[in-house]
């Protein structure tokens, strides 16, 4: 490719612009560094055609992601489906709704994918041999299989009691794991500490914001996947609302480059009432974020100090989108109904998600007859605990042909006789 | 009363690169302002204008966010460990 077109790290709340390098809040205030582009250089040269030419992962836009040269960590990731989801249409009762489908993000399972081969990529051109996060358990377990493949070592560090799958979907690949008595802010607090220490790569720590940045392709994939163009809706699960700030810099990017033309995107956050310090400043009609003690079983969404919280609230007042939260037994009711209609086993953010906004149709804050597109970011399987007491259990008999046709026979099966 | 304060690295050109500083102060606003006072330009990087500690600075004592205790009115008392932790993404 041709030269890259990173400008900067640049302060978010003062402007102050840094070099590239391993680095993440600014010297003076604070703010979170973003990284800023110089998009002038891509004018004419960044087109539909050349990126319908390349390999269908999230490489594809390569020039929006702020590595040099070629990715040397998850070069296969991203590029997961777009559904259209009849079936939920008939149901929420709304004309044309999608899915995008990152519950089989390769190779882990959740959006946390494509973020994570953009630090560990950036990691390894900034010399890290050992990379480590902080993590509700996707990110524990992407960071520990794409550092395995990629050779490099890791730590993980996990609130004590995450679900089964995601300690054990972390563990597997031989990483240093370890569990912080506390919630995920706790995880937080001592990871920001630790990566002051120690030399290593903190994927959303130090390297944050070259990570995040990763999201973005998760934009770009729906926008192409429609046939190029923005939904006139996109709803977006909140932990520290940094998912919503890039799937809003995609669409905006994307514009600015010609590629779409601008749909005015509306972006909505949906989290967890146990846990929506977001999504409740949206709806009091304030940008001030109070940090909450988290409590739900969405465990993925759980963090009561959301460090992206602000800008989250400020692209979904900006967009004309809102904010929702539902309860835990909506959030399993969400999680099967999504497997029922779709074939989708999404974990509980996915039930926040489709929960939230089956709330927001019915309110009237998303309308019924525009395109809607539903972020489902993780998968079922690793958030079992949550629903393995709402799912009808087997029915055990004998290896029985008399059997079965009395158990038919109750259920009112007809058979060829 | 004295207190171990932790010090992140964004801030350490400030202390001399120490990682931990003790200093007096019965509030965390005391405690602001003796910081100030031994490493001039801290209080201006942790609080606004209006002295009000910044949204992406979060202040612990012992384990708590000051957001959750009286925020700058927050009492301290000897021994107590005070954290500057800049906030930080994640989760999902």
């Amino acid at each position: 490719m041709s030269e890259t077109i990173v400008r900067a790290l640049k302060c978010r709340e003062c402007g102050q612009e840094y070099a590239i390098e391993p680095t993440h809040v600014c010297e003076f205030c604070f703010g979170p560094l973003e990284v800023v582009y110089d998009y002038d250089k891509l004018q004419g040269k960044f087109t539909r055609e050349l990126i319908e030419s390349r390999r269908q992962n999230m490489w594809r836009y390569k020039e929006l992601l702020p590595i040099d040269g070629e990715p040397s960590v998850g070069a296969q990731n991203g590029f997961t489906p777009l559904v259209r989801a009849k079936n939920l249409e008939k149901v929420l009762g709304v004309s044309e709704l999608y899915i995008k489908n990152d519950s089989v993000c390769y190779p882990t399972l959740s959006f946390k994918d494509r973020v994570v081969s953009v630090a560990l990529s950036k990691a390894v051109e900034f010399g890290f041999t050992t990379v480590a996060c902080a993590s509700t358990g996707n990110l524990a377990g992407s960071v520990a299989a794409n550092a395995a493949a990629a050779g490099l070592e890791s730590y993980v560090f996990i609130p004590h009691d995450l679900e089964q799958g995601k300690v054990l979907g972390a563990g597997i690949f031989g990483t240093k794991i370890i569990g912080i008595q506390g919630k995920y802010d706790d995880v937080n607090r001592l990871c920001s500490e630790v990566a002051g220490k120690y030399g290593w790569a903190f994927v959303n720590v130090n390297v944050r914001p070259f990570y995040a940045e990763g999201s973005k392709s998760l934009g770009y994939e729906v926008m192409e996947q429609l046939g190029w163009k923005a939904p006139k809706h996109i709803v977006v699960p909140m932990a520290s609302g940094s998912l919503c700030t890039k799937v809003d810099k995609s669409i905006k990017e994307f514009i600015k480059l010609g590629l779409i033309e601008d749909a005015g995107t509306a972006v909505y956050g949906a989290q967890a009432t146990g846990c929506s310090p977001i999504s409740k400043s949206v709806k009091d009609g304030t940008d001030m974020i109070h940090p909450v003690h988290a409590d739900t079983i969405a465990k993925s969404l759980a963090i009561g100090n959301p460090a992206d919280g602000f800008y989250a609230n400020r692209v979904i007042r900006d967009s004309g989108g809102f904010a929702e939260d539902i309860s835990d037994a909506e959030v399993i009711a969400a999680m099967k109904l999504l497997a029922e209609t779709e074939g989708i086993f999404a974990e509980t953010a996915g039930g926040v998600t489709l929960g939230c906004a089956m709330k927001m149709i019915e309110s009237g804050k998303l309308p019924r007859d525009e395109s809607i597109v539903l972020c489902i970011t993780g998968n079922g399987l690793k958030t079992q605990e949550a629903v393995v007491d709402a799912i009808e259990k087997p029915r055990i008999i004998a290896a029985s042909l008399k059997e079965f046709d009395l158990l038919a026979a109750a259920d009112g099966v007809l058979n060829k006789d | 009363m004295s207190v171990q304060v932790r010090i992140p690295t964004p801030l350490r050109k400030l202390t001399g690169g120490a990682d931990e500083v003790t200093i007096e102060g019965a509030t965390i606003g005391a405690l602001i302002d003796n910081l100030e006072a031994a490493h001039p330009g801290l209080k201006e990087r942790l609080c606004d204008d209006a002295g009000e500690i910044r949204r992406f600075v979060n202040v612990y004592v012992n384990d708590e966010d000051v957001r959750f205790l009286s925020g700058r009115e927050t009492a301290l008392n000897a021994g107590d460990e005070v954290s500057i932790v800049p906030a930080i993404a994640g989760g999902l």
